[in-house]
């Protein structure tokens, strides 16, 4: 916020604009809005084609909460897991200077640039028929793949980056300062974490959170591979999308995808909060 | 972290002095990492090449793969060169420009990161279809979009639309505008301007930009399976591909494609890595 209230009184002086300027502006809007803002405009349009009654009919069938509900319990539980793992990541990256962490610190973005489908493909490899894991799993009597155990590795893996990548920039700004003045306090390691370095990166962490969150909402390619689609059972609101894509039953797909885009949106909204207080 | 501290006779409460937690941390850390990433990793090469290198280069060199994954190359690469140009573009404007709905162009450029990929996928069909009013006015005026390359490549730029954005947006907030001004000053052109003293300065970040742009594009598979119409030789793309070779029981072929993908992953992150620590040595010696 403070850098763009910088930027903008730097911009300020020349008050009148140039005609480049206007081109270069309209230019960038019209892009962003055609690119963006089109597609979401038709998707309402579809939606709505057969009207408001079919938009709801098609919203509320069974298949189509189950695979929400599934959707949002995916979600929230691998923000969960990465927001644990992730503080703990980012704390030993910023803070404990150990051999191997430039190693360490590459392999965190691997998710970001690996392909979900590739990501499922591991989760097969790993717990599908003959997969190293699998005689462990089958021991304990879990069911990773074609089950939510699976599902939930998959959300995990693809959004594994967010919480560490943007709690670590502001745990290296914020110093040891602080904590030290704590630990002279005769505060316990816990004590200087929760009261001490939590409430300074609360806005960072939260913004990681909700992208993590959002990231989890929308998982198709990992989850299609993973779930085997079993409907009611292993089918969230993307694979729903999908299979009613499939079906042709295109209202009951446009309507779902404008929830869960309604909901990345409410994410979205609250993600700008967030990064303003940062 | 090892400064001396007057107001504290022995250093007792540094984070040294707790090494089970600190040692706890770090091997979590550590082990989460290593069985989220590296076993799962190394589980796809082991399936690619547990049957040699010949039986992985029948695999790479299968007709299909082969065109998949140049369709793939050839439509990241036209979506990274236009996401650059209008990314930048959209920086400049949003850092530069006073206008009303700046706040609102800059939210966004988050969209895409929110929107789930196979509902932009959706969306884009909606709009563009062959069956939709402005999908059949293209189509008889000859372009095909959707179930066409062209339509790969709308969806990804809309899909990897902030990168480049982002990725400049911070580099000319910490560039001044004097020296900007002080050209305009002297008579040069804003373009001139632009040309000479904006551009070579954020540079670097248009490249990192267009990496992280390439590679996000490259793995993209949720909105193209919908837009795509995934015709082999025509309109399947490499991680497609990876999927049908999953549905038809190929696990190897499967793996043998996602071994190149993440070689390719792994040699951009690396770009940028070296982008992002070459980028830091100028502002030391400043």
């Amino acid at each position: 916020m403070s850098k763009s209230e910088k930027a903008s009184s730097a911009a300020s002086p020349r008050v009148r604009r140039s005609r480049g300027e206007r081109v270069l502006i309209g230019a960038a809007v019209v892009y962003a809005a055609a690119l963006l803002l089109g597609p979401l405009i038709a998707a309402v349009w579809g939606s709505l084609s057969e009207g408001l009654a079919a938009f709801v009919r098609e919203i509320t069938t069974r298949d189509a909460i189950t695979a929400l509900r599934l959707t949002v319990i995916l979600a929230a539980a691998a923000t969960a897991i990465n927001t644990v793992f992730g503080l703990c990541i980012a704390w030993v990256l910023v803070r404990d200077k150990f051999q191997g962490r430039r190693i360490v610190n590459g392999l965190v973005d691997l998710p970001f640039a690996v392909s979900p489908v590739i990501a499922g493909l591991m989760l097969i490899l790993l717990f599908g028929r003959g997969g190293w894991l699998t005689s462990i799993t089958d021991s304990m009597g879990v069911k990773v793949v074609f089950a939510t155990p699976g599902m939930l590795l998959a959300t995990v893996f693809v959004t594994l980056p967010f919480v560490i990548r943007e709690v670590m920039p502001v745990l290296e700004q914020i110093g040891t300062a602080q904590e030290s003045a704590a630990y002279t306090l005769g505060a316990s390691s816990w004590q200087a974490f929760w009261h001490v370095t939590l409430p300074s990166i609360r806005w960072g962490l939260l913004y990681g959170v909700s992208l993590t969150f959002a990231r989890a909402l929308g998982e198709f390619g990992a989850l299609l591979v993973v779930s085997g689609g079993i409907s009611g059972l292993t089918e969230t609101s993307t694979l729903f999308i999908f299979r009613s894509l499939d079906d042709r039953n295109y209202v009951a797909a446009y309507a779902t995808a404008l929830v869960l885009a309604f909901l990345s949106f409410s994410v979205l909204i609250l993600m700008e909060f967030f990064k303003s207080r940062r | 972290m090892s400064q001396t501290n007057m107001y504290l006779p022995q250093p007792a409460a540094d984070s040294r002095s707790l090494p089970w937690g600190r040692w706890g941390l770090r091997v979590s850390a550590v082990s989460y990492l290593g069985i989220m990433i590296v076993l799962p990793v190394s589980a796809i090469l082991q399936s690619a090449l547990r049957d040699g290198p010949a039986a992985f280069w029948t695999e790479i060199t299968d007709p299909v793969a082969f065109a998949a994954l140049k369709l793939t190359l050839g439509t990241a690469a036209a979506a990274t060169l236009i996401n650059a140009i209008m990314g930048t573009l959209t920086a400049y404007v949003l850092v530069r420009c006073e206008f009303r709905g700046r706040q609102l162009l800059n939210a966004l450029v988050d969209m895409p990161f929110a929107m789930p990929t196979l509902v932009t996928g959706v969306m884009l069909v909606v709009l563009y279809g062959p069956q939709r009013a402005l999908g059949a006015l293209l189509e008889s005026n000859g372009v095909k979009l959707i179930f066409a390359p062209p339509g790969i490549i709308l969806a990804l730029l809309l899909v990897t639309y902030p990168f480049v954005v982002r990725a400049v947006q911070p580099a000319l907030m910490e560039l001044e505008t004097n020296q900007e001004e002080a050209a305009l000053t002297i008579g040069a052109g804003r373009w001139v301007a632009f040309y000479r003293i904006v551009l070579p300065t954020i540079a670097p970040a248009i490249v990192t930009g267009s990496l992280l742009n390439f590679g996000r594009a490259i793995g993209e598979f949720g909105a193209i399976i919908v837009v795509a119409g995934n015709i082999p030789g025509r309109t399947l793309t490499a991680a497609v591909h990876v999927f049908g070779q999953i549905e038809s029981q190929n696990q190897r072929g499967a793996a043998a494609m996602s071994i190149l993908l993440l070689a390719l992953s792994f040699a951009l992150l690396l770009a940028v890595d070296w982008m992002q620590h070459r980028k830091k040595v100028p502002d030391v010696e400043v």
